[in-house]
């Protein structure tokens, strides 16, 4: 009987190839940019996570120097002296981004090997000593900047390192990151014993579960989930077209069958059995499409990831089960979801109902209008959830509120909309024309609804990605006025340039900065000169009249947006630093860095961080004269090119790091408008049968096939112009969600909302393009029906 | 003459090969003359309707209508000729649902520029649909669609009014009332009729009849 039934309701696929073609498209194409972007959030995770790990940096207790001082060899040898088991551990980065570790493997303790380091029997420990071997990660074995960074010394693979991470000696780290004589911290051997309370100057520091990878990412991995949860809801609108469509064409079948004795368990559970079948083969092609997305989009996020938080991504995906087995449940649990609804009324399906379809996308008025008062309220939930709430996730149930609300108001407005035209539509095809696209929208609700949500994500993170350009340039211009930035080699080197530099330009300013915990969270402080540059160009969002001159007397301090929203930090409180609590005497903007920042007068700065060297300056000189000057300093003392750094050479950076922030965010936008095109060709081509008979008598009362495609095309313009327009408030909602709420939760700063009427034209555009790629194959099939066809309508009963 | 056909033929192809449906049919229709086209299923009335409608072409012969040949006439041109001189009523309504009653009965006539609202409400009332008019064709009865049909294909004043089964949906009682209606005002706007039915008893009502069977006209 099974197979009988089965065999039954299977051939409904084999009749309606199209139809089952745009069932597995809508769900591959779901499941693949959900999975994509699991796939690069794993990715980055387990990055992350080799990051955490690396010297047990989660499992080991370290000694730290307290804020502001250094470590030395002496220190070291200090505390071995006094029996504390530690190992010394120099940490750094490379003026390329290369990250250093420097170890001692002869006192390092067990819980901190990594793998592919030498054994203490072994024959390259000698090697390892003296320099000549480091150990970097597999991926980035291969990359010119470890090759130019590790000259002469021999490089290992190391599988267990984070990428861009080189693992040496300390003798050979001191070299590369031209610190010599100077630690980091201090490993503490968890076998052994301590011999006394931790030594002033030092802080023992409890190990971390992450090295604050994870948590600052967080809400950039958070906004592409986000994005993906959409995609996917925007591809099952799709499935649920086709699943739906499937019922109702099958429902004469499904009658038949129960008529015959078939269960209606049974029934059920056959569909359920063909539905995940379906669900299984369309998410396995959906993960493959989604490991190809993924594949192409990672070095966008890696670039990314390391130009905003330092984080080392590798640029290469690994197939990981974790998100490969979420991808297929998410395509099965889609499918099923999609399906409920005819699943629960196939179980209550009499052996004796009517095999005439029941318009099973025909919402009626009621139907409606019942659905455009639940969109309506849970709009107002929104608005309430908006002005209680607070955090990120309130940020993400607001979009989410924001768009199903809109989504199940958009056949009523639609309708409404229609119904306002076709009133004052004059000639007879033009109120045939109105009266049939009002008709039209309960079979094209779900596919309109998907256009909706494609299009008002494109508005709004249009709309924030524009206002931050616009807002960052401007930023960029205020933030780097000087015309050169120089970071020399060493103190001494430092101090070499400056003397023969201050005579040669207009001012030298020396920029100094200290890693010192802020609020809680890893942050930076800085010292900057009191000058016209800053005076007059700081972005300041907030300043005590007299902020500079607080500064310059080293009365009060500056903090950046992030610090003063987290730390709910406003003018004239205080702040805690070391060496003493300051006022706040004014907040600045600071994109770009989601860390906690503060500035303070570099007197005041200089006598609260006296070991901290000054080997960076800002130039001023005029700016015509800036690449002259900056190939003489080259020349007189042999500079690398990342020594010195021209304001244009920083600002192309800077932007190219933004574009490509957002390059990931546009790509999936872009997508996410593909699927429901899709949605709308699938919807168009299922319900191209069911047009028949409504176009057909118009056909025989004397219009040609031809005017009738153009106009069945017109049409499906017209509805996705409808939707865009309704996708426009929407979309700017979204934008100042966005902006307000999810940014400022996300990376601790607000931006200004600005308008960009030329993106809104570009948007009505891409929604009649969109339209016109969905509706272009089924108005050329309409157009090339056979007269037969169309004459079959007259003599079936429909 | 409203309808001269002659000669003509057609063909389907089918899964089964080629199916002859129609074979050297010749007929002529009157103005004013009213004439039931019967015949078994398959016999091939249904077909010679859609040819004289020109909703499909033949395969050989010509159908003229009113002096035009529709061989000589494109796609555009016979749906341009079917708009103004043709009015059709089928089997199942095949009503507009977008429109109301009221715009469907209007709709050929405004299509084909022709409307003349007196003579639509003439019809409205004349066919008892006078209180309909604003009613979908989902709130009406199959009677009701029907009369809209008729109505429909009556405003536009054509020449010749195609009928197929147009009363093969409707019990007797409302088919003899339907057919009643539609020929009185068939007459009353001086078109011919050219009415299918599988019935002897509604086919005996008209002024004349044509037997089809096999594709060929018997009587």
């Amino acid at each position: 009987m099974i197979r009988t039934a089965l065999t039954a309701l299977l051939s409904h696929w084999r009749r309606h190839p199209m139809q089952l073609a745009m069932l597995l498209l809508g769900l591959a194409l779901a499941t693949a940019l959900w999975s994509g972007v699991q796939a690069i959030n794993a990715e980055a995770r387990a990055a992350y996570d080799r990051a955490a790990t690396i010297l047990g940096q989660d499992r080991l207790d370290r000694l730290e120097p307290a804020s502001g001082t250094s470590l030395t060899t002496a220190d070291f040898a200090a505390l071995r002296q006094a029996g504390w088991p530690v190992s010394p551990v120099l940490e750094g980065r490379t003026v390329t981004g290369l990250r250093v570790l420097g170890v001692e493997p002869l006192t390092l303790p067990r819980d901190a090997a990594t793998a592919g380091l030498p054994g203490l029997s072994s024959d390259r420990l000698t090697d390892f000593l003296r320099g000549r071997i480091a150990l970097v990660a597999a991926e980035t074995l291969a990359r010119p900047e470890v090759a130019a960074a590790l000259e002469g010394v021999a490089a290992t693979a190391a599988p267990d390192l984070p990428p861009m991470t080189i693992l040496a000696d300390i003798g050979l780290a001191e070299r590369l990151l031209d610190r010599p004589g100077e630690i980091s911290a201090f490993l503490i051997d968890p076998s052994r014993p301590l011999p006394g309370p931790v030594p002033i100057g030092l802080t023992l520091q409890a190990p971390a579960a992450d090295d604050g990878l994870a948590r600052l990412t967080g809400s950039f991995h958070l906004n592409l989930t986000a994005f993906g949860v959409l995609a996917f809801a925007v591809g099952l609108f799709i499935v649920h077209a086709a699943i739906g469509l499937a019922f109702e064409q099958r429902r004469g079948v499904m009658r038949t069958l129960r008529a015959l004795g078939v269960p209606a368990w049974t029934l059920a559970a056959l569909v359920m059995a063909e539905l995940l079948a379906l669900a299984l083969i369309a998410g396995l092609i959906g993960v493959g499409l989604g490991y190809a997305l993924a594949a192409a989009l990672l070095p966008d996020v890696a670039a990314t990831l390391g130009g905003l938080y330092g984080a080392a991504v590798p640029g290469t995906l690994e197939l990981r089960p974790g998100w490969t087995l979420a991808g297929l449940a998410m395509a099965a649990g889609g499918t099923l979801a999609a399906g409920a609804q005819g699943i629960w009324q196939l179980m209550r399906l009499p052996p004796l109902a009517s095999a005439a379809p029941q318009a099973w996308a025909a919402a009626t008025a009621t139907t409606r209008r019942w659905q455009a008062l639940a969109g309506l309220a849970l709009l107002l939930a929104t608005v309430l959830a908006l002005v209680a709430g607070t955090g990120l996730w309130t940020g993400f149930a607001v979009l989410a509120g924001l768009l199903l609300g809109a989504a199940l108001i958009l056949p009523a407005a639609l309708a409404a909309g229609l119904a306002a035209v076709a009133k004052r539509a004059k000639g007879v095809l033009a109120q045939w024309f109105w009266a049939d696209a009002r008709h039209q929208i309960p079979g094209l609700s779900l596919a309109l609804m998907a256009l909706l949500l494609a299009l008002a994500a494109n508005v709004g993170v249009g709309t924030m990605v524009a206002s931050f350009r616009a807002t960052f340039t401007g930023w960029l211009d205020q933030r780097l006025a000087s015309e050169l930035y120089l970071t020399a080699g060493s103190p001494a080197e430092a101090a070499a340039l400056r003397a023969w530099i201050t005579p040669r330009v207009d001012a030298v300013l020396p920029i100094v900065f200290a890693e010192v915990p802020l609020s809680g969270q890893p942050g930076e402080v800085f010292g900057v000169a009191d000058h016209a540059t800053y005076r007059d160009h700081w972005p300041l969002l907030s300043a005590l009249p007299d902020v500079w001159d607080l500064l310059a007397r080293g009365e009060a301090a500056l903090i950046n947006e992030q610090l003063a929203r987290r730390a709910g930090l406003d003018l004239g409180m205080i702040l805690d630093l070391p060496g003493g609590p300051l006022p706040v005497a004014g907040v600045y903007s600071d994109y770009g860095n989601p860390a906690p920042q503060v500035m303070l007068g570099f007197d005041t700065f200089t006598r609260r961080f006296p070991d901290v060297e000054v080997t960076r300056f800002a130039l001023r000189l005029p700016s015509a004269d800036a690449e002259s000057f900056a190939t003489r300093i080259r020349q007189e003392f042999a500079l690398p090119d990342t020594a010195l750094i021209d304001q244009a050479g920083i600002k192309a950076f800077s932007l190219k790091v933004f574009e490509r922030t957002f390059a990931v965010t546009g790509a999936l936008n872009v997508l996410t408008l593909g699927v429901a095109a899709t949605a709308i060709l699938t919807s168009l081509l299922t319900l191209a049968d069911r047009r028949l008979p409504q176009l057909a008598p118009v056909w025989a009362m004397g219009l040609t096939r031809r005017r009738l495609a153009l106009l069945d095309l017109a049409r499906t313009l017209v509805l996705a112009l409808g939707t865009a327009v309704l996708a426009l408030p929407l979309g700017l909602a979204l934008a100042w969600v966005l902006l307000a709420v999810v940014n400022v939760e996300a990376f601790g700063w607000r931006l200004p909302m600005k308008a960009f009427p030329g993106d809104w034209l570009k948007l009505a555009v891409t929604a009649l393009v969109a339209a016109l790629g969905a509706g272009l194959i089924p108005a050329l099939r309409l157009m090339r029906r056979q007269p037969a066809e169309l004459m079959r309508v007259f003599a079936n009963e429909r | 003459m409203v309808l001269t056909v002659e000669g003509v033929s057609k063909h389907y192809e089918t899964a089964d090969g080629q199916v002859q449906v129609l074979s050297g049919v010749s007929l002529t229709l009157a103005p004013g003359e009213s004439l039931a086209l019967t015949g078994e299923s398959g016999s091939g009335k249904s077909t010679l309707l859609h040819l004289s409608a020109g909703l499909d072409t033949a395969d050989a012969g010509q159908i003229v209508i009113g002096g035009t040949s529709l061989s000589r006439l494109d796609d555009a041109g016979r749906a341009a000729l079917r708009r103004v001189r043709i009015g059709l009523v089928f089997q199942h309504y095949n009503l507009i649902p977008s429109l109301n009653a009221g715009a469907n009965l209007a709709f050929q006539a405004r299509l084909a520029g022709r409307h003349d609202p007196d003579w639509a409400a003439y019809l409205a009332d004349a066919l008892g649909l006078a209180s309909l008019l604003h009613r979908y064709p989902e709130q009406l009865s199959g009677g009701q669609q029907q009369r809209v049909a008729i109505g429909r294909a009556l405003a536009v004043r054509p020449d010749l009014i195609l009928a197929d089964e147009p009363t093969g949906n409707l019990d007797e009682a409302t088919g003899d009332t339907v057919l009643a209606l539609m020929l009185s005002l068939v007459a009353e706007a001086k078109a011919a009729l050219l009415m299918v039915t599988h019935s002897e008893r509604l086919a005996a009502r008209l002024d004349r009849r044509l037997h089809l069977a096999g594709g060929r006209i018997l009587s």
